[in-house]
């Protein structure tokens, strides 16, 4: 679809939020579309953990930084400094609990200051009004395809403060480096 | 007034410095070698007297000495820590007089011209350093002369009593001059064993056949040429202060004392061409508290327009009590940091990075801003490193030779009905959600890395599939066929 490049990559000096299983994938792809460098907020009690051999073929961990924090409070301190600092291109903040509405406020402002891209990780059904998007990103089982490292998903918006909500089947192109969106006749 | 220079040589400096922090008894008589490797062969370094009664030697093999002296002690030598040691001993020395130089690797110099009389004179000054360095167990040759040259002649070829006027210098023999090891030995060929032999020759004759040199440290020895000690240098001390007629309060005064210490500070690194790494502001209050604000830095810095800002968050925090009356500011960890030309180039973009590091480091410790290093190992959990980015650089290349997942997990088992076989279920529970397989790859065997113990490989080798559900999830299962189970372990995009 055109206007899938209107929505992507969501609006600068926003701050934005993305829940589902894919979300990682979306936080990569979005690190990998603005470039520079990314800073990646994150509690440090948690056993999960990103993988850079995984995302390397995404995003170059190179120009990733990873700030881990005791709690949640640390967590919003940390994402708001950088945010604010102008000197990364998106602050990826990992959050497991509902933030308040004065929260995420600041965090949009401190993104407006610093003319930065912020991207809230949440867990589904949470989040702050205060977010410019939201966005479900959740993997789908590519029939067609017979292709070993298929990446198939739908991207969809659930909310949007300035405009429609809307929803694509996306997939990563391996040799261009970018999102495809794959045509809705694809699908059954 | 007469110049009076004191040599000291310490003919076993290395193997004193590790024997001494031992129990007297036990190396007065047992012998004790230091082992260096030179050409791929353990030898001797240096030696205790116990180890030379036994006709051990400097530079013979280690495994020779050990079949000599079946009960020999012995230990790898540290040079580093031997020049350290003697840099110690420079700074001890400097009880005695200002001027103290460090001489080749195992001697010191000392320039005693005029301080003599504050130890009663030169005996009692000799007296006193014999006496001190017994007790520290140090093994020392002390010689004192006009010059440099007689004084490290008389410490090292001289009997102890210490005169040294010009014929006692000239009963000496030739090495006593400092000459390399050929000419000795060539002035020995033709006769001339002693100092004194030397003095009654034609001087052209002796220049013409034997090079300038050895006429040039006759000279010296003599005192008919100048020759300077070089003394230590003390190290630069990076910390200025500021005390007020009237103790201050306020956020601002305070931000503008530092500030002003600041300047001073950095045109001191500047001078050094250091940079600091680690900044201690102690706010001395007036009822004798101290405050201290600490500032790691991500990167060395010496530009006080950018630290100053950094001092922010911590002076914001500082209980000024009933006042402030002293500022003291220290660069506690100093690094190099050269010059640069600055051109369109070389211009670092990386300086906003850093500061934002410096910021987030104050606020959750500078070991937590960390950064992914590529680690050569197929074990997924292993196949990076994470170190502080404040003290590491980006680096590597990512090279994933199959599909990795985003994300790892410690292995969760998962639950289904039916026979464990080594092909993947093909309905499954994993965290009280439903899956059927639609598509399997794999297997993938990683074997343990056995050189590492690692509780979770126990189970042994792993068999990973790359698993997507019918339902949309991709995920990364592994079993383990010597203790069969099957594991979920991560998640692709």
């Amino acid at each position: 679809m055109i206007d899938f490049n209107n929505h992507f990559p969501p609006m600068n000096a926003r701050t934005h939020e993305v829940c589902g299983a894919s979300a990682l994938f979306f936080a990569f792809s979005l690190a990998a579309r603005l470039g520079g460098t990314t800073i990646w907020v994150r509690e440090s009690w948690r056993s999960e953990q990103i993988n850079p051999s995984g995302f390397a073929q995404y995003f170059d961990p190179q120009n990733l930084l990873v700030a881990q924090a005791k709690n949640q409070t640390d967590v919003l301190a940390v994402g708001e400094e950088s945010l604010r600092g102008k000197s990364v291109s998106l602050v990826v903040i990992e959050l497991d609990q509902d933030i308040s509405l004065t929260q995420g406020r600041r965090l949009q402002l401190a993104a407006q200051a610093g003319n930065t891209t912020g991207l809230c990780l949440i867990p589904d059904g949470m989040g702050s009004n205060a977010a410019q998007t939201r966005w479900r990103c959740s993997p789908i089982f590519d029939e067609t395809g017979g292709v070993a490292d298929s990446t198939l998903q739908n991207w969809s918006i659930i909310k949007n403060k300035s405009g429609t909500l809307t929803a694509w089947n996306v997939n990563w192109d391996a040799k261009t480096r970018r999102i495809n969106v794959v045509s809705p006749t694809a699908q059954r | 007034m007469q110049k009076r220079v004191v040599s000291m040589w310490f003919p076993r400096l290395p193997s004193d410095r590790v024997l001494r922090v031992r129990p007297f008894e036990t190396h007065s008589e047992t012998p004790f070698v230091l082992t260096q490797n030179q050409q791929n062969t353990q030898r001797v370094y240096c030696l205790n007297r116990a180890a030379e009664k036994q006709g051990l030697y400097r530079g013979m093999g280690f495994s020779d000495a050990r079949s000599y002296c079946p009960e020999l002690q012995s230990q790898p030598a540290n040079t580093n820590a031997d020049s350290q040691f003697l840099h110690v001993l420079a700074r001890w020395g400097k009880r005695y007089c200002p001027w103290v130089g460090v001489d080749g690797d195992d001697g010191l110099l000392f320039n005693v011209s005029g301080s003599t009389h504050l130890f009663g004179g030169e005996q009692g000054m000799l007296v006193d350093m014999r006496q001190r360095l017994a007790r520290a167990q140090i093994n020392a040759r002390i010689g004192i002369g006009d010059t440099r040259g007689a004084a490290w002649a008389l410490a090292h070829y001289g009997d102890d009593a210490t005169v040294s006027d010009v014929g006692e210098i000239a009963n000496l023999p030739i090495a006593a001059l400092r000459v390399d090891a050929k000419t000795d030995m060539s002035l020995q060929r033709v006769g001339l064993r002693k100092i004194s032999d030397l003095l009654t020759l034609p001087r052209a004759s002796v220049a013409r056949r034997f090079g300038g040199d050895v006429l040039l440290r006759l000279d010296q020895t003599l005192g008919q040429q100048p020759e300077q000690i070089s003394p230590l240098q003390d190290a630069p001390h990076y910390g200025v202060r500021m005390t007020f007629p009237d103790p201050i309060g306020l956020y601002d005064d305070v931000m503008a004392g530092t500030a002003r210490l600041l300047d001073r500070l950095c045109a001191k690194l500047k001078a050094q061409e250091m940079g600091a790494r680690v900044l201690q502001l102690t706010l001395r209050r007036v009822d004798k508290g101290n405050q201290q604000v600490e500032l790691r830095l991500a990167a060395p810095l010496r530009d006080h327009t950018r630290i100053l800002p950094l001092f922010e968050r911590g002076v914001h925090d500082v209980d000024a009590g009933f006042g402030i009356d002293q500022l003291r500011l220290a660069a506690v960890h100093v690094e190099p940091l050269p010059n640069e030309q600055i051109t369109p180039s070389s211009a670092k973009p990386r300086d906003g990075l850093d500061d934002l590091i410096t910021r987030l480091g104050n606020r959750i410790g500078l070991e937590n801003i960390q950064r992914f290093h590529p680690a050569d190992s197929h074990i997924p959990e292993r196949s990076f490193q994470i170190s502080p980015a404040a003290y590491s650089d980006a680096s590597g290349n990512w090279v994933a030779l199959r599909p990795r997942p985003l994300r790892l997990f410690p292995p969760e088992t998962i639950r289904f009905t039916g026979q464990i076989t080594s092909r993947p279920p093909m309905q499954f529970h994993w965290r009280k959600m439903f899956f059927s397989i639609a598509r399997a790859t794999g297997p993938e065997r990683i074997a343990p890395e056995w050189w590492l113990p690692d509780d979770n490989w126990r189970s042994g080798l792993r068999d990973y599939w790359r698993i997507e559900t019918r339902q949309g999830r991709r995920l990364w299962l592994f079993f383990t066929p010597q203790n069969p189970n099957w594991f979920a372990q991560g998640e692709f995009a």
